[in-house]
């Protein structure tokens, strides 16, 4: 599946990340190539979150370079100095990129439709005719569509992620990120959820993919990679990491969570 | 599964148990009936009340007018200051270090000084300073202008109680900004949105639930805070015409009581425009009744959409309860 010759969609370099003194990461590298899904793995701590959160500036680069489709995340690089991007310069990056947080981040006060069409109207300027027609068909796409007009207080945990994922896709984003889409929901409503994420990794997104759903790496996944402690300890296909994990702190943390 | 259920189709017995007593009740609610009658009738049979003159005042021309400009420096004022409050909010919340300098001097000069010193002082301040000019300082005047002509006694008290005010609402309503979850904003970046639609279109509208109850009580304290204008002069409000006549008929009771009965009228009235007011910003949290949707988007959904019928269990699984 995966194309080795293109140039990757993401390349994150010499990845670090300061809180204060606390060191969360320690240099993180990694690529994801157009159309490939990247699962990160990790105990929680581990910075896989953090990492996650930095590629689209929810959290300040604290050292290293992100890019995203050959553009430098957050900064401009003018002669080797890095100078920050204007908030409007940053937000215009973010618009290509899509997040589905832990804990959905729905508009409590806008019903399942305006949370999908709120962007698109008012980011990107959308007729409301056509952000509507868009916003159903995903609302359709996530097999929601008779909940348009319901608030997120009106749905389960695993509808209103799947209205989370529609609307991170109603702004046609290049690469979506997953920061534990999962984890906040009861054990019979993930698998609608995964579903969703399973289609549109088929449909050709590129996805990374913090998470605890081994399997949903070991199905999709087409590369897994294991932080620990700020750094990637381990990264590969999924089939092999899993079967045959070569860190023992990858073979720790499997038999733990396996 | 099914046959093991028919089995158990017996009618069900509700427990229906003896409720538990409340003598307490009982014994409370004949105390406080009884101080009631007490008090009507007192009002009833007290002669000192003179209900005749409460009711030849009440609907007075003076007085119906003190109604009218009592109202109108409530609405100004509060108006003047919501909107200075906004200000004041999104400045003390911003990443420049002079806007949340500048709104924290304001919050604590403007809450620091006595309402009605405040209103003597813009009754005096076309004795500070007479002309209003513009220009460049020390430079050349482009226009002047007597301060008397702007700020009349009116714009005075609208002022005055405006900008004390704004220093009281802008604390309630950075407070209700603050109460908004800080995922909310997150979510609104990572779609792409700028500072300024974040916060009118997602952070204030959910604040606004926090914000409008006490904003509420604020606005019922200002009506009646309007009775300080007195320190202008302003003397076209309620507490001022009612004090008049009660002055020339040496009868204060019972116009006292007439100014009471219209301070309770227009306090029920804005309590009925805060319920609405509160239904409209709970709308998703407090009240949810779903949203009409564009009914022929909806039927291209329906048609575009076999799936849809395939969960309708899972259409309502939150219970009533977790609405509240």
């Amino acid at each position: 599946m995966t194309i080795t010759t293109e140039t990757p969609l993401v390349r994150i370099e010499g990845l670090h990340k300061f809180y204060g003194q606390h060191h969360v990461l320690r240099g993180i590298d990694l690529e994801v190539n157009r159309g490939e899904v990247s699962v990160v793995i990790g105990p929680s701590g581990s910075g896989k979150s953090t990492m996650l959160r930095c590629v689209n500036l929810l959290e300040t680069i604290s050292a290293g370079r992100i890019s995203v489709g050959g553009q430098l995340i957050g900064y401009r690089d003018v002669k080797g100095r890095l100078h920050d991007l204007k908030t409007k310069e940053i937000a215009a990056q973010r618009r290509e990129i899509g997040m589905v947080f832990q804990r959905f981040n729905l508009f409590p006060h806008k019903t399942a439709l305006y949370n999908i069409m709120e962007a698109p109207v008012h980011v990107k300027g959308q007729s409301r005719d056509a952000a509507r027609k868009r916003a159903m068909e995903l609302l359709d796409r996530v097999g929601l569509s008779d909940h348009a007009g319901h608030y997120p207080s009106q749905l389960s945990g695993g509808q209103q992620q799947r209205v989370a994922i529609a609307r991170a896709l109603a702004m046609d984003p290049e690469l979506m990120l997953f920061d534990e889409p999962t984890s906040a929901l009861d054990p019979e409503l993930v698998g609608d959820v995964l579903n969703v994420m399973k289609d549109l990794a088929r449909s050709g997104m590129t996805m990374i993919v913090v998470t605890h759903e081994i399997g949903f790496a070991r199905e999709v996944g087409d590369r897994l990679t294991f932080m620990d402690g700020g750094v990637v300890v381990e990264s590969g296909d999924p089939q092999e990491v899993l079967a045959n994990p070569q860190h023992p702190r990858t073979k720790e943390f499997l038999s733990r969570v396996l | 599964m099914d046959t093991h259920q028919e089995k158990h189709e017996a009618p069900v017995v509700l427990n229906n148990p003896v409720p538990v007593r409340h003598p307490g009740r009982w014994i409370s609610a004949i105390i406080i009936l009884g101080v009631l009658v007490l008090f009507l009738q007192s009002l009833v049979t007290n002669p000192n009340f003179r209900w005749d003159i409460v009711g030849t005042y009440i609907l007075d021309t003076k007085v119906i007018q003190g109604v009218g400009w009592t109202l109108l420096l409530t609405v100004a004022s509060m108006v003047l200051a919501i909107i200075l409050a906004i200000l004041l909010a999104f400045m003390r919340q911003s990443e420049n270090p002079v806007f949340r300098w500048s709104s924290w001097a304001w919050v604590w000069f403007f809450r620091g000084t006595p309402v009605y010193t405040q209103l003597v002082f813009w009754g005096l301040i076309a004795v500070l300073y007479p002309k209003i000019t513009a220009g460049i300082p020390f430079g050349p005047e482009w226009f002047a202008v007597d301060t008397s002509t702007v700020i009349t006694t009116t714009a005075a008290a609208i002022l005055g109680l405006g900008l004390n005010e704004s220093a009281y609402l802008a604390e309630i309503f950075r407070a209700g900004l603050k109460s908004v979850d800080r995922g909310q904003e997150e979510a609104a970046e990572a779609l792409g949105m700028g500072k300024t639609k974040i916060m009118w279109r997602i952070i204030l509208p959910q604040a606004m639930r926090v914000i409008v109850p006490p904003t509420g009580n604020e606005t019922i304290g200002m009506l009646k805070t309007t009775s300080l204008v007195l320190a202008v002069p302003f003397t076209l409000d309620l507490t001022f015409a009612t004090n008049t006549l009660a002055n020339r008929t040496y009868l204060p009771v019972p116009l006292l009581i007439v100014a009471a009965i219209w301070y309770l009228v227009i306090t029920s009235l804005l309590m009925v425009g805060q319920h609405f007011i509160e239904a409209y910003y709970g709308k998703g949290v407090d009240n949810l009744a779903p949203a009409a949707i564009n009914p022929a988007a909806a039927k291209a959904a329906a048609a575009v959409a076999p799936s849809a019928a395939a969960e309708p269990a899972l259409k309502m699984d939150l219970p009533e309860e977790e609405a509240k």
